[in-house]
Formats: structure tokens, sequence, C-alpha cells
């Protein structure tokens, strides 16, 4: 944890942490109590003054039908992106690190979309499935099909999920094929020796050997799907049709900013420092795990 | 586990026809997007649109930046590189000299303050939106560089990872500088930067696409188009409702916005994978 | 030049002390040794000569000056590290310019006493090269050189020589010895190694668990090892320790009856002599035979099932595993100890 020798110097080490605590407190810890403060308040409609309504906020959005739906939203929306981005990521790695020579253009051309913004992703998935203009649904429509997102509920939430899950391959193809590629060669010689099929040698050595990474990459992608596809959603949209695709965040920023119903949105702020609170646990656990592994 | 032992002939062809298969379909929306970017609004509103790139690519680039919707590309792509390089500047920066107190310094409240960084973990700004919003507006930090910047630059991620860093430097080398007459600040300008490049540079890549790619902040906080960054400018050039808007512009716009940070990942895909894997642990 | 006075040093951590109270004097020039086994304070002690640890209790003197509050640099010592702690990114020169650069000294003067230092080690043709590029050899020369640039009043040497290679250890052995000769800088060095420890030495402090047990000369503390730790730490093969009561009555017949009070006693492998069995202070069973060419050491097993190390100059010895033999010592070279390993003072 710390150095066997230090320097001896009474105000220097306060003066080098001071800028990062200084814009730790105002921009987190500050604006984190006020949401904790916020949340037990609820405005006049003038606003003009505030009244205490203690838990009353937390009271009302757990019995809000749109908040617990928002609920069930999150649930689908994390668990497809995570399913659809790891086992395809995971799919191409296998590939990619089944090929000897070569592999490394390949696995340029794989990590670039890395780079680019879900907001950006966002408005690639939407001009593709842009009902009138879109290609696909164009094609969609040659074999009967009529695509439009922004009518059909299950088909906004669909795109958000292929628009953020898209963005995310990358980053699980790159862990996954680091994760394969430090499995000593000797073991999957060992059991090909022992006369086992590929998909067995995967079955039963090499994906008992990625544990540790599928799941590092599953608690990675939940934090991505809750947290980080707010511009996903907010650039195709814009949580809709009837709020099909308004996720926790997304419900949030609606409440706050456009809604202004500050007292909701401080309340739900709060509910969500929880979640985060409890995967920073769970990524921390196993992080712990994991050194000692 | 490369090579998986033996594998010939159709087996061979298959397993590159599956890559290329997956690159293909990973890569096809900005393919799309691209031929998009090269054609005219007639060719796009009278669907299939072409699959492949047309002649107008310096038509709508050179309207996408001088021009775009209101704000001109070029003033968003400044915007958008002023933030990316401020939020990687200044996150390295606060990062790496807390993560030295920490490591180099036995005081009062260290762990306190170490804690008091780590929580920040738990605090996305997508959580405490509408507070710190109202906090950047109380500072006046609306439509600045400055609210761009400043309230995303603490990093426990940073600062945990110089802190390991420094911790995998032999003691020995302190006390050798601290025998050649070295006081804290020498040590840290002679020997402890010079020791890190590799891992800044590392972080560097990483934090400059985080930076980039930021598109709730600035959403809230610039509310004048001159100070759009353009991951998020784009959204107001996307048609709400039946509107008619000029989709070639509009995706050469995305694809100038993409730009920057693939061309990092690109040209530093050694440096961005080191930052990436490090980064997590 | 100065001499280093180390009076009842003590350190604590927290509640534990780990040097219970050293005291030394180095003459100007000398090359004292601190040897000891691992987590006996010997590296403690040198980081407390150094600046690098606090000091509990005691005072350090170098030069006649207490330094105990001082920083390392305003000691006016250098220091080579068992892992050298050279700067990665910093050339050979760099390395040995930092501190001279830091004290202020002009360009000029410090290529001059870089490169003066680097044709004594011979390490003119790296100076441009980055440690990495090194030997283990070299490396260990330039962390020398670091130290001899400043010329310092005091040399530290924190095992430096324990990351080379045996051989490559002897031959860096005997030039820190022509070095410190040549220079005649008092210095410190600490190792684990014994025969380190003799080679080196122009006295020895042996330390085990905070305590000096004994302060001499190699060759005074290897013919008169004050304890039984001394005893047992110098020399190789190690001296065999003898239950003193089984050879009481036997030493008796002997001569003296200093041995009275000795609760073990202490005989080194060459001087114990083979005789026939029953005419000796004790027999014992062959065990088995090393053969080193130049000698031969006969390891035995005594009935009471103590070891006992034989070295016999005989490159050709004629026993043989199982074979029962008698054992004699050396006259006046038995040691007797007391119930605290300490050495029985000779009555009259």
């Amino acid at each position: 944890m710390q150095k066997r020798v230090t320097f001896n110097n009474k105000w220097l080490p306060y003066l080098l942490l001071a800028p990062q605590i200084v814009v730790t407190i105002v921009f987190f810890f500050w604006p984190a109590g006020q949401a904790i403060y916020q949340s037990a308040f609820i405005p006049d409609p003038f606003g003009l003054s505030t009244q205490f309504v203690g838990l009353g906020n937390f009271e009302f959005l757990l019995s809000d039908p749109y908040y617990l739906s928002s609920f069930g939203t999150t649930a689908i929306f994390s668990f497809f992106v995570t399913l659809i981005s790891m086992s395809f990521a995971l799919w191409l790695a296998v590939m990619t690190d089944r090929v000897i020579k070569g592999s490394g253009p390949y696995r340029t051309l794989l990590v670039w979309p890395y780079a680019v913004a879900p907001a950006i992703a966002g408005v690639l998935w939407l001009f593709m499935f842009n009902p009138s203009i879109g290609i696909l649904p164009w094609y969609l429509a040659q074999v009967g099909y009529d695509w439009n997102h922004t009518l059909n509920g299950g088909e906004a939430m669909t795109l958000v999920i292929l628009a953020a899950a898209w963005k995310q391959i990358s980053y699980n193809f790159l862990f996954f094929l680091a994760g394969l590629q430090s499995i000593p060669r000797s073991v999957i010689e060992a059991a090909a020796i022992d006369g086992a099929s590929f998909w067995k040698r995967f079955r039963t050595i090499v994906f008992p050997l990625l544990a540790p990474t599928t799941f590092f990459l599953l608690v990675v992608n939940v934090v991505y799907a809750f947290f980080e596809t707010f511009g996903v959603i907010h650039t195709i949209t814009a949580g809709g049709p009837q709020q099909s695709t308004t996720i926790l965040v997304y419900k949030v920023y609606a409440d706050g900013f456009v809604g202004q119903d500050l007292g909701s949105s401080a309340a739900q702020s709060v509910i969500l420092l929880i979640i985060v609170g409890l995967l920073t646990v769970v990524q921390f656990r196993y992080i712990e795990r994991r050194v000692h592994y | 586990m490369s090579g998986m032992v033996e594998k010939k002939g159709w087996r061979r062809v298959a397993l590159h026809a599956g890559i290329i298969t997956g690159i293909a379909i990973v890569c096809f929306p900005i393919y799309v997007a691209f031929v998009a970017s090269t054609v005219t609004q007639g060719d796009l509103v009278r669907p299939p649109m072409p699959l492949l790139p047309g002649p107008h690519l310096i038509e709508n680039y050179t309207r996408a930046i001088f021009q775009g919707y209101g704000t001109p590309v070029w003033r968003m792509l400044w915007n958008s590189l002023v933030m990316a390089l401020g939020i990687t500047v200044g996150k390295i920066a606060i990062s790496i000299v807390s993560a030295y107190a920490i490591v180099y310094f036995r005081f009062p409240f260290r762990m306190f303050f170490f804690w008091m960084i780590f929580l920040t973990l738990m605090l996305p700004v997508e959580v405490r939106i509408v507070p710190t919003y109202a906090v950047a507006a109380d500072l006046s930090l609306l439509n600045s560089y400055t609210g761009l910047i400043l309230p995303l630059i603490a990093s426990a991620t940073a600062t945990f990872l110089f802190r390991q860093l420094f911790l995998t430097i032999p003691d020995e080398l302190v006390e050798a500088a601290r025998i050649d007459g070295a006081g804290p600040i020498r040590f840290f300008r002679d020997i402890l930067l010079p020791m890190s490049r590799t891992n800044i540079a590392a972080l560097f890549v990483i934090l400059f696409i985080y930076g980039w790619n930021q598109y709730l902040w600035p959403l809230l906080i610039t509310t004048d188009a001159d100070m759009n960054t353009i991951v998020m400018g784009i959204k107001h050039m996307l048609p709400t409702g039946d509107q008619t808007v000029e989709w070639p512009v509009i995706m050469a716009t995305a694809l100038l916005a993409m730009l920057p940070p693939v061309a990092v990942v690109l040209f530093m895909q050694r440096l961005f994978v080191k930052g990436l894997v490090e980064s997590e642990k | 030049m100065a001499e280093i006075a180390l009076r009842d040093i003590r350190k604590s951590y927290g509640p534990t002390e780990v040097i219970h109270g050293v005291s030394a004097d180095i003459a100007d020039g000398e090359l004292i040794v601190i040897v000891g086994p691992s987590g006996c304070g010997k590296s403690t002690l040198l980081r407390m000569v150094a600046g690098l640890e606090t000091v509990t209790a005691g005072s350090i003197a170098i030069g006649g000056r207490v330094v105990n509050d001082l920083e390392p640099r305003e000691r006016d010592i250098a220091m080579v590290f068992q892992n050298y702690a050279l700067y990665p990114h910093m050339s050979v020169f760099d390395n040995m310019a930092y501190g001279l650069k830091i004290a202020g000294i002009s360009k000029s003067d410090i290529a001059a006493k870089v490169n003066d230092a680097a044709r004594m080690l011979e390490l003119e043709p790296y100076l441009a090269r980055k440690p990495r590029q090194l030997s283990g050899g070299q490396r260990q020369r330039v962390a020398m050189g670091r130290a001899i640039v400043r010329s310092p009043s005091a040399f530290l040497f924190d095992e430096p020589l324990s990351n080379l290679d045996a051989k490559l250890r002897v031959q860096m052995r005997l030039e820190i010895k022509a070095l410190q000769r040549k220079l005649g800088v008092t210095s410190l060095y600490v190792t684990h190694d014994q025969v380190e420890a003799m080679t080196l030495a122009d006295r020895m402090i042996v330390m085990n668990e905070g305590v000096a047990e004994q302060i001499g000369t190699p060759l005074e503390v290897y013919n008169n090892p004050a304890t039984t730790f001394v005893a047992g730490f110098i020399g190789s093969p190690p001296m065999n320790f003898l239950d003193a009561e089984r050879l009481r009555s036997v030493l008796a017949r002997q001569g003296p009856n200093r041995l009275d009070r000795a609760v073990t006693i202490g005989i080194r492998p060459e001087h114990v002599e083979r005789t026939t069995v029953g005419n000796g202070l004790l027999d014992a069973t062959v065990a088995f035979i090393e053969a080193l060419g130049a000698e031969t050491l006969l390891h035995l097993k005594t009935d009471a099932g103590e070891t006992v190390v034989v070295r016999s100059a005989n490159p050709e010895e004629t026993v043989r595993p199982g074979e029962r033999i008698g054992l004699k010592a050396v006259p006046d070279h038995l040691f007797a100890y007391d119930a605290d390993g300490r050495r029985v003072a000779s009555e009259d």
C-alpha cells in the first residue's frame, strides 16, 4: 500500500491532493448530497418554496407504474445488450484466436469501433433503420415486414439494443481475445491429444478457463448498459415511443430536465446511486478474487 | 490457445470467411454512413440507397465543415478537441499528483482522502445529473470550456492506475534519489514522471476517447450552439418528426465526429490496448 | 574522510524493538562489514546511518558530527544498493551525474568527475547507454561510480553483490576491496555472506536478532567466536557443537577444569582428528563422505545423535560409510559456551 521510505513534508501532500479533492467535493460529493437532500422535498408548482416530504418521493416513485416499468425496460435492455455483445465478441475472438498468421489486421479491423461514441453509434443505426429512407427497413419491406420503430415499442427497443451492443463489441472482443491468448497452449494440446473435439475442448477447457474474463466483462457490460448508453437512447428514440425505451438513467434526465420534477429526479438519483454502489461492490469483490487467483 | 492444433484446407477457408463476415457485420453501419456521405440527398430519399460510394464526398464534407446546421462542424470539432484535451490533460495531471501524495507521503487523513477519491467511482455524472448541473450553473460555468472540462476531470481510475504503477517502482530508487539529494519535487520531476511516460501515453489515448465521446454533460451545459461539441451537436441536426434533413451532411458529420478518436485508436493501437487493459485492473 | 561512531543505537517499529543497542567505532578509512542472517537488523542499521530510517535512540556521528536529524544528502555519504537502484530512464553518465547536478556543481566539473570515475571503473565505453543495456556486473560498477563521484566521507554498501552470479561476485569483491583501499574512504558494508565478510572486512560486526554479537577482525572472530551464534555463523562448514555434560568426564581426565560451567562444547571441523575407537573424546559412525578434491569432509553421527563434521586434509580418505571411528580434538581448540551461548572465559 505504501512505500518503505517516504518524504517528510507537512503541507506538500495536501497541496498535491488539493486539485483532485476540490473537484471531487464540488462536483461529486456536493451534488450527491444535494440529490439526497432534495429527494426529501417537493417544490410547489411555482417553484417558490419546497415542502418536506421525507420518503414521500420514494414512496411515490415506487408506486409509479412508469418508474417501475422503467426498471423492467432497463433490465431487458441490459440483458440483451450484454448477451448480444458478449456472445458475438466471443465468437469473433475464438475465430481470430484460431488464426495463426494475419490475426493482427483482423484485430485492428474489429477494435476501432471502440472509439465511436455511443451517441454517434445511435446516429448510424438510426440512419440505417430510418423508416422512410433507411436501408434495412427497405429490405425488410421486401420480405413483407413493415418496420417503424418510431411507432412500435418493440422495434424501438430492438434498435437501441442493437446499437448499444454493437458499440460494445470491440471492447468485449479485445478482452476475450486477451483471455484466450493467455490460456497456455499446452493445455489445449493435451486435450487435443486426449482426442477432444474442438467444441468439446471449448466447452470443457477453454470456457472454464475464460470464466474470470467472462465474469469481469459481465459486470462491465451491465454497468455500460445502465449508465453509458444515454447517448444511444437519446439520439435514437428519446425514450419513446410511449416510454418503451426509457431506461433508468434516461428517466432521471427526462424527469429532471424535461419534466422539471426535481424531487422525483433527485429520488431517482439516490436509487441509481445505490445501484452503482452495489455494482461497484460486486466489481471489487471480483477484482479481489482475481488478485488471489 | 492460438492455432488450436491442426486445421487444413476448407476449414481454414471457412475460418477466414467467418471472421470476414464478422468484420463485415461490425463495419457495416460505418460503411453505410460513409456511402451516405458521398451521395446526394436525392439518392437517399428514393430507397434503397446505393451501396457504393458516390462522387459527392468533397461537396458534402465541405458543406458540413463550413456550414453544418447553424453551427459549422469545424467549430464543433474545435470545441470537442478543447474539451477532450482538457479532460485528458486535467485528469492525468490531478491524478498523478494525488497518487504521488498518497503513495510517497505519510500524513494525517491519507486514507480518508484515498477513500474519498475511491468513492467517486460510484458517482457517474449520469447519476447526479440535476444537482451537478445546478452546481455548474451556480458557478457560472454554463457555455464555457471550464464548464465542459472541470467537472469531468476527477478520476479515481487514473489515480489508482498511477498508484499501482508507483507501487511497482522499487523503494531503492527513492532512497537513491534521496541520497543523491533530490527532494520530493525533484524526485517527481526527474525520476517518477519520466518513468511513467508509457503509462501516461496509454492513459492519454483512453482518456482522449473518453473525453471526445462525452455526450450528456455537454448536452446539459452548452445551450449556446457555438459551444456545442460535435458528438452532442449532431443531435440537433437529426430530424424531429417528419421534417426533412440532409442526410449526406449528417452522415459526413457523423464520420467527422468519429474520425479523431478512431485515428487515435488505429495509430496508437499498442498504447490503446495497454491503456484499456490497465485502466480496468 | 571520517570516522563513524555508533552509540547504543536502537530502533523500534511501534512497540517492537528490532535493534537493541548497537555501539561501534569505525576508524577513518576502515572497511567494516556487518554480517548476519536475514532479519538480524544489519540493513536497518545501515539504513539508519544513511538517514533512510529514523533512529529511535542512541546517536550516530559521522566525522564527529551527530547526524541523527540530518537528511541523507546532508550526511555526506554515498550508498550502493543491492538492486543497484539505477535510474532506468537515464544514461550511465546521467546516473552518475545526478547527485552532482542537484548539488549545483558546474557542468564541466561534473563531466570531469564522472569521466574520472568511469575510467577507474572501466565504464568509459558505456557512458551513453541505459542501465538495461548493461550486464549485471556493469550495472554494479555504475552503482559504485555513482557513489564515487560524490567523494563522500563514507560509503555504505547494502548487499551490493547479492544479485551477481558466483563467479562475478568473487571478482567484484576483490575490485571493491581494491577500490576502497585506493580511495581510503570509510566504508560500512552489509552482507549475509560470511565468506564475503571474511575476505573484505578490516573488522566485522556479527549481528543476530538486533544485537552485535561480536566486533573484531575476521581472524579474531574466527579464532575466538564470542558466542555459539558467531561460532556457528562464521566458518564453513560450521563449528560442531557437542553436549558438554557427556564429555565432562573425558575432558576432566585431559586437563584443567575450565569447562566446568560449559553447557556446549564447540570444535571447528579442522580441529577434530581421527583416532581409534575408544581413545578419543567420543566415538562416532561415518554417515557420508564429501571428497572436495583438496580436502575431504567426513560427516559423522555420534551415539547421542549429534552430527559432527571433520575436515580432513587427506584427499584420499580410506574410511567407509558405516565405519566407527574415534574422534579427538586438537588441544586448545575447544570452545566452551554457557547456557546463554556465551563463551566461558578461561579461569585461572
